[in-house]
């Protein structure tokens, strides 16, 4: 029905947390989003965890893409993904890192449920290809 | 159509309702989702939750990009919260006609309001064709106002016509308008301005805040001239059915049959020119106080009352308008297409409206032997 038409998108929330005030890489990924036909929300700078959440959960997005580059990742994304638990959110919200992530941080960050981790040189098409594909089916 | 099953509800949307009424912010978003994908079952959830709304004051802002809406809608959300009123807010930004896809940038300058759960931001993209945005954007203001929001604001693209549709699901209307934009004014004068209740200038520390002032209150006041009373907004409509209105009774239609019209006429809303600057906040305490004014004004007037019929009537309008066109849309299918009638008309084989005529031959058929049979039964 053209109003009932079911007009599906993928929401992403685009994150900055903590005191990293650097959002080009961020900017470049919501334009990249965008551009892929995703609902992009940008946090805006220097949020505090509680705040990634609070957006989160009310824009109901499908995909949370964290950026961190100031080597805070271990305290502030278990932060985030407490705060979906606590909204009954994480369960169906693909949650990516991206950033300057070491190794050893990377293996634990996933066995937190973060669903994947991407580095410095990742090409944009592999990270929306990712989203396409693990992107978790709603109602 | 059956009506019952187009808003039956399943188990799962039962108890998505239920949890949304009893506070879960998770199932508000969920269900703004639904509402906005137009999926599934949305129909059946929205009309749940319509004899739980009401309750909410809905004010709308719009007004050209740049003018400082988002800023403005965060210091309001912000002295809403300070006085103890919950907020829900719903700003939608414009999306790309190619990809579809979109920045929905409005929530940065939610500054003030990070972290207070009891503000419920949501971002909506313009993704609507054939009025589904408004649709979207009426039933998310439901969404928000059946949770319980005490105040919920509705922020605008910022250009065009969908602006008067959106902004009919509000009940006060402000319009943003920013200093030594004399040719925004101009431009205002064709659609915005009808529909405004408080026209607000803002960022009025800058230069040329005086005189945009003066422009809006002069226009303001033309406009409550009886000659003025030409326009199409939601006011347009109430205006002539005030029995004392110096238009002479052409749009009288006593609808409302109760005569609540007749103690409003002393008590006609003239639109407010207030000044903001939503960086510090400068006027927001003002501006709030001009929006209870305006609040009371429908309450006490009555006139609330004729806004709601006149919106819920439109609403019944666009839903029935959408059914019968797909309906329709069908009927098209099951004569070969658009393209092939497209083409035959070209053709010269026939015309537009022998086939309009063929089309909806059948849907005729069956409204009569309904008629008919509504007609035996009696």
């Amino acid at each position: 029905m053209s109003v009932e038409q079911e007009e599906r998108a993928i929401r992403c929330l685009v994150a900055k947390v903590g005191l990293d005030g650097h959002d080009r890489g961020a900017h470049v990924i919501a334009r990249a989003f965008r551009d892929a036909g995703f609902e992009v929300v940008y946090s805006g700078l220097h949020r505090a965890p509680e705040d990634i959440v609070q957006a989160a959960v009310q824009e109901d997005v499908d995909v949370l893409g964290i950026s961190i580059l100031s080597g805070a990742h271990n305290t502030l994304v278990p932060k985030v993904i407490d705060g979906l638990k606590e909204y009954d959110a994480f369960e169906d919200t693909l949650v990516l890192v991206g950033g300057i992530i070491p190794d050893d941080d990377e293996a634990e960050l996933k066995q937190l449920g973060v669903a994947e981790v991407f580095g410095p040189g990742t090409p944009m098409e592999e990270t929306i290809e990712f989203i396409r594909n693990n992107v978790s089916e709603r109602a | 159509m059956d009506g019952s099953a187009a808003t039956a509800l399943s188990d799962a949307d039962a108890d998505l309702v239920e949890e949304l009424l009893s506070g879960s912010h998770r199932a508000l978003a969920r269900v703004i989702t639904r509402i906005e994908n137009r999926s599934t079952g949305h129909r059946g959830i929205v009309s749940r939750l319509h004899e739980h709304t009401g309750g909410a004051d809905v004010i709308g802002i719009t007004g050209s990009p740049g003018a400082g809406k988002s800023t403005l809608v965060d210091k309001l959300a912000a002295a809403y919260r300070d006085r103890g009123d919950t907020v829900g807010v719903v700003a939608v930004d414009p999306s790309s006609p190619y990809t579809g896809g979109a920045v929905l940038g409005d929530r940065i300058r939610m500054g003030s309001n990070v972290g207070d759960m009891d503000v419920f931001f949501r971002s909506m993209s313009a993704r609507g064709q054939l009025g589904g945005l408004s649709m979207a954007t009426a039933d998310a203001v439901k969404a928000l106002d059946a949770f319980g929001k005490d105040v919920v604001i509705v922020e605008t693209v910022g250009a065009g016509q969908n602006e008067i549709d959106i902004v009919r699901t509000a009940d006060t209307v402000a319009v943003l308008v920013q200093p030594g934009s004399g040719d925004d004014i101009q431009t205002l004068k064709a659609g915005i301005l009808e529909i405004g209740d408080v026209f607000v200038v803002n960022k009025a520390d800058m230069d040329g805040a005086e005189r945009t002032l003066a422009e809006l209150e002069e226009m303001v006041h033309r406009r409550e001239s009886p000659t003025a009373g030409l326009d199409t907004g939601h006011h347009g409509f109430d205006a002539p059915t005030h029995p004392d209105d110096e238009s002479d009774g052409g749009g009288v239609d006593d609808a409302d049959g109760s005569g609540e019209g007749d103690d409003a006429s002393d008590a006609e809303w003239t639109p407010d020119v207030t000044r903001t600057v939503a960086n510090t906040g400068e006027g927001v305490e003002d501006l709030i106080a001009t929006f209870d004014a305006h609040a009371r004004h429908l309450r006490e007037s009555g006139e609330i009352e004729e806004t709601k019929r006149l919106r819920y009537a439109e609403e019944i309008r666009t839903l029935v308008r959408a059914d019968v066109g797909t309906l329709a849309s069908g009927e098209i299918e099951r004569h070969g297409g658009i393209d092939a009638l497209a083409e035959a008309v070209r053709r010269r084989e026939t015309d537009p409206y022998t086939v309009a005529a063929e089309v909806v031959a059948p849907i005729e058929a069956c409204v009569e032997r309904a008629e008919r049979d509504g007609n035996e039964t009696e």
